[in-house]
């Protein structure tokens, strides 16, 4: 039991790289996929074509290749050839990534949106933009909380991939250990730390849905 | 002017008859290979009252629906207050006006439909205020007042801080008509207020009507209500497969019925 309390504060260093990254994913993604739901929905067949081919090209590889692409390939791109330290290549491929599953679930929602709710804000006047910010984003929240909530639960388990950049995470700083001291206690921690950080996603969300859930009909 | 007076008897006094508020002339309009409308035109006076009823599929809604361009026509023109939202081609087609103007015109008409489209995640408060903060930029202060008033004369003061959810079909359109008053507008458009209402309810969404109408309030109705037709209305049109049937004042239209599809029909609905 001592031994397992004393691997708290190294593993907390570990939860400290696991948090950043997931919020400043969460941070850089939700809007980045909302602006392509709204682009994947938008009349101008171009753009929705080429966001389809996004979703479909983040969807369809894994994201540990995405992250070896970013942090390895990337520099060698023509053009953009840019060379990203491990921890900031690593938020780029994680939010790349999650806004394409994001976009899906915005335009889900939003699209489960009744016509009829548009109808009633164009004769009262309300323009596109006023449609989308007052009447249709305040309905489609409600509706994507459950999706959403799933999604970023796994985002935080997610995380434990960026081992492959060397980043020491709460994952990999549990690998080294066991390594070090030939025990598994360090997994069994590792495992309570995500399941304690998934239980506040879980806690949070549920109040989320309690406080949408108000005006249900 | 007597003669106008003649012509139109049951316009309310008080109101210039001759004001066209609406000229919509020759519309038409196709879903597809489906010709829903095939040339249908109305003048709608200042203060009239004009029901429009027939078969479902006849159009009557579509038609409501193009006035306030939540429909493109096809072809043909309307016009409201003078001022012209879409103009006839000469190829027979139509031009509309720019959107800013399209918008601009249809602030001058109100909209009530069958589903009622209240916004389920804001109050009735606040599903009152929304437009005329957020169009007309009114003060919040200003748009609560007027709110307050039109909540009271639907005899829904009580209800302000529910939730849509929370009320009856009949006091979510009575909600949506006092939704639709707060912008202001010179004419009211109703698409079958009633016809997802209990007859009880259908009574209390009548009432609203009535009274809007005895104020002198421009109102063009679809509606099943034959009852409301005959009393509140002082026009009726008969609408059957995208044509206007027949079109009296609608003591003579219940009365006399000129036409052979007119008669049939109301010998349904009566």
């Amino acid at each position: 039991m001592d031994y397992a309390l004393s691997l708290i504060g190294p593993m907390a260093e570990g939860a400290k790289v696991t948090l950043s990254l997931f919020f400043i994913t969460l941070v850089l993604s939700v809007p980045l996929g909302l602006a392509l739901a709204l682009a994947r929905i938008s009349k101008w067949r171009t753009l929705s074509t080429a966001v389809n081919g996004y979703i479909w090209l983040m969807r369809g590889t894994p994201l540990m290749l995405q992250l070896l692409f970013v942090y390895f390939a990337l520099p060698f791109v023509p053009v953009i050839g840019i060379r990203l330290p491990d921890f900031p290549a690593a938020i780029v491929a994680f939010a790349l990534n999650y806004a394409a599953y994001f976009a899906e679930i915005f335009r889900a929602g939003i699209q489960s949106v009744d016509r009829g709710q548009y109808e009633g804000s164009k004769v009262l006047g309300l323009n596109y933009l006023q449609t989308l910010r007052r009447i249709v984003l305040p309905q489609m929240v409600r509706r994507v909380l459950p999706p959403m909530s799933n999604e970023t639960i796994t985002l935080v388990k997610d995380t434990s991939l960026i081992y492959v950049l060397a980043l020491n995470d709460i994952l990999r700083t549990a690998r080294g250990i066991v390594q070090r001291d030939f025990t598994t206690t360090p997994f069994l921690v590792a495992a309570i730390f995500y399941l304690a950080m998934t239980l506040v996603l879980t806690w949070f969300f549920q109040r989320m849905e309690k406080r949408y859930a108000k005006f249900d009909e | 002017m007597p003669n106008s007076m003649n012509r139109h008897t049951t316009v309310p006094p008080g109101a210039d008859p001759r004001e066209i508020m609406i000229a919509a002339d020759g519309i038409t309009k196709s879903f597809g290979k489906n010709l829903v409308l095939n040339g249908v035109s109305l003048t709608l006076r200042k203060g009239e009252v004009v029901a429009i009823i027939g078969p479902s599929g006849s159009g009557k809604s579509t038609f409501l629906r193009c006035l306030n361009h939540l429909e493109i026509i096809d072809g043909g023109s309307i016009t409201v207050q003078g001022e012209p939202m879409v103009t006839a081609t000469a190829d027979g087609g139509s031009h509309y006006a720019s959107d800013a103007e399209v918008r601009r015109i249809c602030r001058k008409m109100g909209m009530v439909f069958q589903s009622f489209n209240l916004f389920p995640h804001m109050t009735v408060l606040e599903n009152i205020i929304e437009a005329p903060i957020t169009v007309k930029r009114l003060p919040r202060k200003v748009a609560v007042a007027k709110a307050d008033e039109l909540l009271e004369k639907v005899g829904l003061l009580a209800k302000r801080d529910n939730y849509p959810g929370r009320l009856s079909g009949g006091q979510k359109q009575r909600v949506a008509i006092a939704r639709a008053l707060a912008m202001e507008p010179a004419i009211m458009l109703f698409d079958e207020p009633t016809s997802a209402l209990d007859p009880e309810l259908t009574v209390e969404v009548l009432r609203t009507m009535r009274q809007l109408a005895e104020e002198h309030m421009t109102m063009l109705v679809v509606t099943h209500e034959m009852g409301f037709a005959r009393e509140v209305a002082h026009r009726v049109i008969f609408m059957d497969d995208g044509r206007i049937v027949e079109s009296a004042d609608s003591a003579d239209f219940f009365r006399a019925p000129k036409h052979e599809r007119t008669r049939a029909f109301l010998g349904q609905m009566l």
